[in-house]
């Protein structure tokens, strides 16, 4: 059993390795484009994973941090001129504010209740945003040119530096799950997921462990949020406040494995090469085929994977063992 | 006062669209997150079977119910069933998969574009004491209170109707009663997909039809259902004239956009004062 870990960490390196020479090798920017989105949505999902898959809150409203991440550091790199840098992590906070905000309220909602809040949550803030004219109502905001460079977190040139900031940011994500995974607070997150009364009867804060799960999840959607307003430089509320983004975050989760560390790395592997490939040569009609193709995948997955790719690969491993 | 009749008028038909949901969530602890777009399905044969054949929306509510039920009872056995033992998270993101489909299905056969049914037999208004009721809406109301009704009869006073009951309060004890709960859960998939079939077909006498209208009307039915109570048909009627009532005062008081964003706040602060809703337990 002993080595098991460590043969994890052999493979997660050769992977980290190979991620990190893919842009070298692949020139093709579509190609990029698409490993850079399916390195923001890993984050989401590793995001999502922290309070769905351990803390056991099927969140459907992830999009409104994404949205708060992307509005707040935009607006003031636009109206104040703060870095985006620094916009990215007042957008975590704020994020992180609205997040206990809501979530306690929510605390002690369970199962498809907490579900159905959070979309409700979702559509409020998008409504919000839709008609707020500060920050541009439902045209959007269109970012500044900068120059380019680490320093204004823009890059004109390339996307290679956007790459490896995203793939920075996934790191990131992940050292934190996993930290969180086996710290003491995990082993809490997971109890209230198994049993919400168990939890509060065994001296758990059930509701100060589950805030701290939101507001984790919060603050790294929104990291995701910022970089993508200064990837696409341009947000509206169609565009980063959307149901359908919140879905996908769940079935990244889903199809990887929810509560593993690695899996919503994997979903993201597997669904965002077939979505954006989809939408690139089939969406561009406008005929709704790549949004068929997609349900069509998500009730397939739901059906005959539920518990995620994730699961297969350890039941094989206990299998030969 | 008009706004309150407007209020009411929308209210009904929340209600039906509501105990649908409520039914299919009660019996079998799905949310059925394709629930607007069944709706979609009922407005769009209500519109082709006018468009194409000249039959009144009026007229094709049977043929309506007949094919949402159908179409219930196949989703829910060739799909819903499926997940029935799988995780939650399977069970809360299969109809979400569903409704994309069947919304995109829409899309490439009937492109996005907004349409309408134009002079059917209910059209105009009536004045009642200063108060304008539309005609086409007042008829759809008595529709959904009278189909309500009728759920509500069907389901405390015959065999069935009690066995649907029981499952809801106790799966195991239905069981063992002798009760055929897998086919209690397609018949009430069933009679959930006819319902909102019977409001689309009201519906499309004088609502856009479009392929993604399901989507609002399918969020306010869950903010509905969870207000009214888990699985409580009463809580749902009552709830689904309460939303109406709400969205449409909220609009006229402060900004038409907003009233959405009340409904869902509303929503918010009733489950964070009684979780199980109002009249769930």
């Amino acid at each position: 059993m002993r080595n098991i870990p460590s043969r994890q960490f052999v493979s997660a390196g050769i992977a980290l390795i190979l991620l990190i020479v893919f842009p070298l090798v692949v020139t093709n920017t579509f190609y990029q484009h698409v490993m850079i989105i399916f390195f923001m949505f890993a984050v989401m999902g590793v995001a999502w994973n922290i309070m769905g898959g351990y803390a056991g809150m099927f969140s459907f409203g992830q999009v409104a941090f994404f949205g708060i991440g992307a509005y707040t550091s935009s607006f003031l790199l636009i109206a104040y001129h703060v870095n985006p840098w620094i916009g990215l992590v007042i957008g975590g906070l704020v994020a992180g504010l609205v997040a206990i905000a809501i979530g306690y309220p929510c605390s002690n909602l369970r199962g498809h209740y907490f579900a159905i809040a959070s979309i409700a949550f979702g559509e409020i803030v998008k409504t919000l945003f839709n008609n707020w004219k500060l920050v541009g109502a439902a045209e959007g905001l269109s970012l500044p040119m900068l120059d380019s460079g680490f320093k204004n977190f823009m890059f004109h040139a390339s996307k290679i530096p956007y790459y490896y900031t995203i793939l920075a940011f996934l790191l990131i994500s992940l050292i934190v799950c996993y930290l969180v995974s086996t710290s003491k607070m995990g082993y809490y997150f997971r109890a209230i997921k198994e049993g919400h009364d168990v939890a509060k009867v065994l001296g758990i804060n059930v509701v100060r462990y589950r805030l701290f799960a939101i507001v984790i999840s919060a603050f790294l959607t929104a990291m995701a949020g910022t970089f993508y307003a200064q990837y696409v430089l341009y947000i509206d509320p169609e565009s980063v406040m959307l149901l359908p983004i919140s879905v996908q975050i769940v079935l990244i989760s889903m199809l990887g494995g929810a509560g593993s560390v690695m899996g919503p790395v994997i979903g993201a592997a597997i669904l965002i090469p077939i979505s954006e490939g989809t939408r690139v040569w089939l969406g561009h009609k406008g005929t709704g085929i790549d949004m068929l193709i997609y349900g069509f995948l998500i009730t397939l997955i739901s059906v005959y994977q539920p518990k995620g790719v994730w699961g297969l690969f350890s039941n094989l491993g206990r299998g030969t063992r | 006062m008009q706004q309150i009749v407007n209020g009411l008028l929308i209210g009904f038909m929340y209600s039906l669209i509501a105990i649908g949901l409520t039914l299919i969530w009660g019996v079998m602890n799905i949310v059925n997150f394709a629930h607007g777009d069944f709706l979609m399905v009922g407005m769009f044969t209500s519109f082709w079977l006018y468009t194409l054949y000249g039959l009144d929306p009026l007229f094709s509510i049977p043929i309506c119910t007949a094919l949402l039920f159908v179409m219930g009872i196949l989703i829910y056995r060739f799909i819903v069933s499926k997940v029935m033992s799988g995780p939650m998270l399977a069970q809360l993101v299969v109809t979400f998969g569903v409704s994309i489909f069947i919304s995109n299905l829409a899309v490439y056969f009937w492109t996005p574009d907004f349409r309408q049914i134009t002079n059917p037999l209910l059209s105009g208004t009536w004045e009642v004491a200063g108060i304008l009721l539309s005609i086409p809406k007042f008829v759809a109301s008595i529709g959904s209170v009278i189909t309500s009704l009728a759920v509500f009869l069907f389901l405390k006073k015959t065999r069935t109707g009690k066995a649907v009951l029981a499952t809801e309060m106790d799966r195991e004890a239905a069981l063992l009663m002798g009760i055929n709960t897998d086919r209690i859960n397609s018949l009430s998939f069933g009679i959930g997909a006819a319902l909102v079939g019977i409001a689309g077909a009201f519906l499309s006498t004088y609502y856009y039809i479009y392929p993604q209208v399901g989507g609002t009307f399918g969020l306010i039915a869950f903010s509905i259902v969870a207000l009214g109570g888990f699985g409580s048909i009463e809580g749902a009627f009552i709830a689904g004239i309460l939303v109406g009532l709400v969205q449409t005062l909220g609009g006229y008081f402060f900004d038409p956009s907003y009233k959405y964003a009340i409904v869902f706040m509303i929503y918010l602060i009733t489950v964070w004062i009684r979780p199980q809703g109002l009249l769930g337990w």
